[in-house]
């Protein structure tokens, strides 16, 4: 049987990877990946209290949180295709202006 | 025992593809490294008794989102990033400090968190359950993330669509 602390030292990892990438990396994709990675570790953590609690509720909401994920991703994609089309770049310190 | 053993080998497998994420200069192996990650966090879930979610884990993460990312690397030919050199005091307190504070809350998560392990099998993950309960309890959550899925489609539709060319004035 696996301690309940396991799994939470699993997620902060995980979390902590996310944040670490979404602060050195410089490829915009790369940080929309980083930001997947922290929405992943976060679910882990809810998946593990539900089974601790005996609440399914922590089940159910790791399906909202998949949703959300995936409108963000399919919204933030179409972000970076714009931002290419005008930019030609996918550097995020190239793209420091609202204008173009 | 078995079920320890499974959860520290795809728990290192986890971390370890969060780590090539991070280290991978090229989006493409990131992505990669990503779906190894999403992978190994589905037989987490399967661990923790949520079948369902393991599933939906596979198909919507592992599946369509990363298919997507993969979809707009190659769409966009997205090439290496250019390493940018960092400032020496992050090097010098940041990186100590931070293995320092993650040691210090695994120790106490570890040490005081007080709860008992967690059992296989223990909650019934069943898809029946979830739908009962995303059906009745959480309806109008559902409707709602329905919407915002519908306005997330337009909005992808809208911002990733050529813009049209100007008409000239006076020539309709």
């Amino acid at each position: 049987m696996v301690p309940l602390s396991y799994y939470l030292v699993l997620s902060g990892i995980l979390f902590a990877c996310g944040v670490t990438g979404f602060l050195i990396k410089r490829n915009i994709i790369t940080i929309f990946m980083s930001i997947e990675l922290m929405l992943n570790g976060v679910n882990l953590s809810f998946v593990a209290f539900a089974a601790q609690w005996h609440q399914l509720s922590g089940q159910v909401f790791v399906f909202f949180v998949m949703v959300v994920a995936a409108a963000e991703a399919t919204v933030g994609l179409a972000i970076i295709i714009a931002v290419f089309r005008t930019r030609e770049t996918l550097n995020v310190d190239q793209v420091n202006l609202l204008k173009l | 025992m078995l079920h320890l053993i499974l959860f520290s080998v795809f728990g290192l497998v986890c971390v370890a593809g969060a780590i090539n994420l991070l280290v991978q200069s090229h989006p493409i192996n990131s992505a990669l490294s990503l779906i190894v990650v999403m992978g190994s966090l589905a037989v987490e879930y399967l661990l923790l008794g949520a079948e369902f979610v393991a599933a939906v884990q596979v198909i919507v993460y592992a599946g369509a989102i990363m298919v997507l990312f993969v979809f707009v690397i190659m769409l966009l030919n997205a090439g290496e990033e250019e390493r940018t050199k960092g400032s020496r005091v992050s090097l010098l307190i940041g990186i100590p400090g931070m293995i320092m504070g993650s040691v210090l809350m695994a120790w106490v998560l570890i040490t005081h968190s007080g709860t008992h392990a967690v059992e296989a099998g223990a909650l019934p993950g069943a898809p029946r359950e979830i739908a009962q309960l995303l059906f009745h309890e959480f309806l109008l959550p559902f409707e709602v993330t329905s919407i915002l899925v519908l306005i997330a489609i337009m909005g992808a539709v809208v911002l990733a669509a050529r813009p049209e060319p100007l008409q000239p004035e006076g020539k309709n």
